[in-house]
């Protein structure tokens, strides 16, 4: 608990003449003697608040033979807990005016809730005691299995471009079953997990040690930290686990798939290139402004090009890592081209205007204002997600696991800021013909 | 793992006393124009986010069928040029400013959506208020943006979701601009540039639409801002609403093949009351406790007992002409029938036998909670006033509502349950693998196959 806590005021962002604003959310700290990590960030400017709770495990972790294991204990996260039945923990929630979830990514799996400030303490009680312990049944496991049997029905299986490319890019960019493996779940895998399976996940890897606890919005920052120790306080300390390094060599040469797809009525393309760890994001922030330069908006490279003047594409979207989320994935991770096309166009001149367009990139760099216009637009963008004291909450989590840096939520604007048009240009040179990873999908039946 | 670990129970903490939520304080002016703009001073984050509803409805029949290609068309290419920018300029002048601007259509407005870094809402109002007035359609834009809409429908159309939704909405409105939310590819083919500056110029006006502003700035500004920018905007046009809703009627459940899915999706709809009607509080609880949230007795039965389906949900919605409450669920091909009827047992249970004053209270406190939830940011504040406005109605709806709400009693859930809830009253539409699901569901119901 830190000694001196500060009083809540409402934060404020500032414009300055350097640009466009930077936030100055407030930020108070503290370590559980059982290794839990905390952040409270306050402002009672409404009365809501979040509760946001990290582990740091996810679909990477998962061992062989347990595709989707990661995943299917999120769900079981809520089925019961140290004092709770199955069903209790949502309508303590939702019954007292909050919403709730939970999401399983590559490199992590959170928890969270948004409710009333009057109902903090119950948030936490809630998280706290599905950490303290997990609980349960047979019936309960062999019910939730049912339950993400139907999800992975209702996103992939029953859908056009099902999992196209979340999970069908990585057997054909990785090589390590950790980055390769399908993250939703081989059906098998899941019908064969067990309770002690469970145990087992919940022991080694739901350890406080291995958790950030985060907190924004409506809250007195000393009695939030009295709440925190009072619930988290006296879960025993346990092993935490070494993250293993899922680092794998980048492909040396060209990789091509193709998928069918009975249910798309038209094709698709996705290209992929490996890029620096995003540990340093003085060199892998100039990745994350480029998939912008080349495909937010109308005025973007690619879009431009393939949607206004060529009508080669349909849509076309570019982003970094496998979920979407630049910031939220660790070595190794992709660089992401996804473009939907017609029939009569092929891919390979998908491919041939692709490649033009970063050459010219790489050869000419960017005009003058390119680069301004897309940062203050990704600046706003980001200002919007954090008006919400859930993105706020998740954000700092997710700095604070993958980077001992929650202040990175008020930092990033002025990091993006600071990108510069010859890294965009130098990060454009990497991405060529020869090291990226390309799956089409094409409609119908493989014949 | 054991159900309840022993020695490891705590009780459960009591809430603490609610802070009163303060209405925010909407200015509103209606300009010269006829033009009716709220703004709210909302800081928090340096932005501002911008909400235009004009009213944009078409009629029924035929007719109706162009306007919707038309319309459809129109939000797709509204944003690709002026007499001054081209589209690529016009993009890169909205992302200058830290800017986004989108429009849409549906059956009864034009949507504009907006958020902008503060400091560059006069360049994104100024944008707004030129397209406004000077959209230009070129042709070769239009063209190219018909082709991509016919192919991005047959996109939607492959999905399982959507298929069902078109049929549903069929069923539901027959020839209402409501039953047919999108047009075909041949309708959108017969759609040219002409007719878009044409449906522009007549359609695109002032005097009965709204323009939403909250931000990090106060409303005098936002207003006078408005104001400059929109000044030129002075097209005069009758506002049109839809046309009355046909009377309804339940029919047999639809079943449409779809042939070797691995889930059937299944939707039921019906007549819902509007947010103005009496019954809408005790109907909104009705439905929380039915199906509206997690915490509800369908996703407890079909889902977390079952397993049939993962995310079931009962949704109301309102579009002008008559609101409606949509079930929707994905459910694994075997389970269709069994999922189905425990639906109905559900739908019958909440509209015969009363729900008990626990689950009554639980789905008040989560209706009066997200509803404070929802207007937490810039951007929930801004859509949640303008869709109020888009239904006649203000901020102190939100004050409102939650007093009604406290006054619903369980009698008054029933009540609502029996007439809106009841699944005899309910269109159901069925997607699905016929070969597997047909037989086991006409133990069931009566069933029309398409």
């Amino acid at each position: 608990m830190p000694a001196t806590a500060k009083t809540a005021s409402a934060p404020r962002s500032r414009t300055t003449a350097a640009g466009p604003a930077s936030p100055s959310y407030a930020i108070e700290r503290a370590l559980l003697a059982n290794g839990l990590r905390v952040v409270v960030s306050p402002d009672p400017s409404s009365p809501v608040v979040a509760v946001a709770v990290y582990y740091d495990v996810g679909m990477r972790s998962e061992p062989q033979g347990r595709t989707g294991f990661a995943h299917l204990f999120e769900h079981l996260m809520f089925q019961g807990s140290a004092s709770l039945g199955k069903t209790e923990h949502f309508t303590y929630v939702q019954g007292n005016g909050g919403t709730l979830n939970g999401s399983t990514h590559v490199d992590y799996t959170n928890y969270y809730e948004v409710m009333p400030s009057s109902a903090t303490e119950l948030a936490l009680f809630l998280e706290a005691d599905r950490m303290r312990s997990v609980a349960v049944t047979q019936e309960n496991l062999d019910n939730q299995i049912a339950v993400v049997q139907n999800e992975i029905r209702v996103n992939v299986l029953n859908r056009p471009y099902g999992g196209f490319p979340w999970l069908l890019l990585p057997p054909v960019l990785f090589d390590q079953f950790a980055n390769s493996h399908n993250g939703y779940g081989d059906f098998i895998d899941l019908e064969s997990s067990t309770l002690a399976d469970a145990q087992g996940f919940f022991d080694r890897y739901y350890a406080p040690g291995n958790a950030v606890l985060t907190i924004a919005g409506d809250v007195d920052v000393a009695q939030v930290f009295m709440w925190v120790e009072a619930h988290f306080g006296d879960i025993p300390a346990r092993a935490v686990p070494d993250r293993p390094s899922f680092g794998e060599p980048v492909p040396t040469g060209e990789r091509r798939a193709i998928e069918y797809d009975a249910l798309a009525p038209a094709p698709a393309v996705a290209m992929a290139w490996r890029v620096p760890d995003p540990a340093d994001l003085q060199t892998y922030l100039p990745y994350v402004v480029l998939a912008e330069v080349l495909t937010d908006g109308d005025a973007s490279r690619l879009q431009e090009r393939m949607l206004l003047q060529d009508r080669s594409a349909t849509s076309i979207s570019g982003y970094l890592g496998l979920l979407g989320d630049p910031l939220d994935a660790r070595d190794p991770t992709p660089f992401l081209l996804e473009v939907h096309h017609a029939e009569d166009v092929s891919p390979d001149t998908v491919l041939a205007t692709v490649d033009q367009e970063l050459a010219r990139l790489a050869t000419d760099g960017l005009e003058a204002p390119e680069l301004d216009r897309t940062v203050a637009r990704m600046t706003a963008r980001y200002l919007r997600e954090v008006d919400s004291v859930l993105g706020r909450a998740t954000t700092m989590a997710v700095f604070e696991q993958q980077r001992d840096r929650a202040e990175l939520i008020n930092e990033l604007p002025g990091l993006l800021r600071q990108v510069t048009a010859a890294s965009v240009q130098a990060a454009a040179a990497t991405l060529t013909p020869q090291t990226r990873t390309v799956l089409e999908l094409r409609p119908g039946k493989a014949s | 793992m054991t159900d309840q670990p022993t020695g490891l129970s705590r009780p459960v903490p009591p809430l603490a006393k609610p802070r009163t939520v303060k209405l925010p304080t909407v200015a509103e002016r209606t300009l010269d124009n006829g033009l009716r703009v709220l703004a709210v001073r909302r800081p928090g984050v340096p932005l501002a986010e911008l909400r235009l509803r004009v009213p944009f409805a078409g009629p029924s029949g035929r007719g109706g069928r162009a306007h919707t290609a038309q319309a459809q068309l129109l939000g797709d290419t509204l944003l690709s040029g002026t007499d001054r920018r081209s589209a690529a300029q016009l993009a890169a002048d909205v992302q200058a400013v830290g800017g986004q601007l989108s429009a849409s259509t549906d059956a009864d407005r034009l949507g504009f959506g907006g958020s902008v870094l503060v400091s560059g809402l006069p360049g994104l109002l100024e944008v707004l208020g030129e397209v406004l007035t000077s959209a230009s359609y070129p042709k070769r834009e239009v063209v190219g943006e018909r082709d991509r809409l016919v192919q991005e429908l047959a996109i939607y159309r492959s999905q399982a979701a959507v298929i069902a939704r078109e049929a549903l909405m069929a069923r539901l409105y027959g020839e209402h601009p409501y039953g047919r939310e999108l047009p075909t590819a041949k309708e959108v083919q017969e759609v040219k540039a002409s007719a878009l500056r044409s449906l522009h110029a007549k359609r695109i006006a002032p005097s009965g639409s709204v323009l939403t502003i909250v931000g990090d700035l106060t409303p005098a500004r936002a207003i006078g801002l408005v104001e400059k920018a929109m000044a030129g905007w002075t097209t005069i046009s009758k506002a049109a609403t839809s046309p009355a809703l046909p009377s309804y009627r339940s029919r047999p459940a639809l079943l449409i093949d779809r042939p070797g899915a691995v889930q059937t999706t299944i939707r039921m709809a019906g007549p819902a009351p509007s947010r103005t009607h009496a019954d809408y509080a005790a109907f909104g609880l009705a439905n929380l406790v039915f199906g509206g949230y997690f915490s509800s007795r369908w996703v407890a039965n079909i889902r977390e007992d079952k397993g049939y389906t993962y995310s079931p949900h009962a949704q109301i919605e309102h579009p002008p002409a008559g609101s409606r409450i949509t079930l929707s669920a994905d459910v694994s091909t075997p389970t269709t029938a069994p999922a189905l009827l425990e639906t109905v047992y559900e739908l019958g249970r909440v509209a015969t036998l009363p729900v008990t004053q626990a689950e009554l209270d639980q789905a008040r406190r989560y209706a009066i909670g997200t509803l404070a939830l929802s207007t937490s940011t810039q951007a929930g504040l801004a859509s949640t006033l303008s869709q109020l406005a888009g239904g006649d109605m203000g901020v102190e709806w939100l004050h409102e509502y939650p007093r009604l709400l406290g006054s619903v009693t369980v009698d008054d859930a029933l009540a609502a349950g029996a007439r809106y809830l009841a699944p005899s009253g309910l269109t159901t539409v069925l997607v699905g693998d016929v070969a597997e699901v047909k037989a086991p569901l006409e133990t069931l119901i009566e069933l029309e196959q398409a």
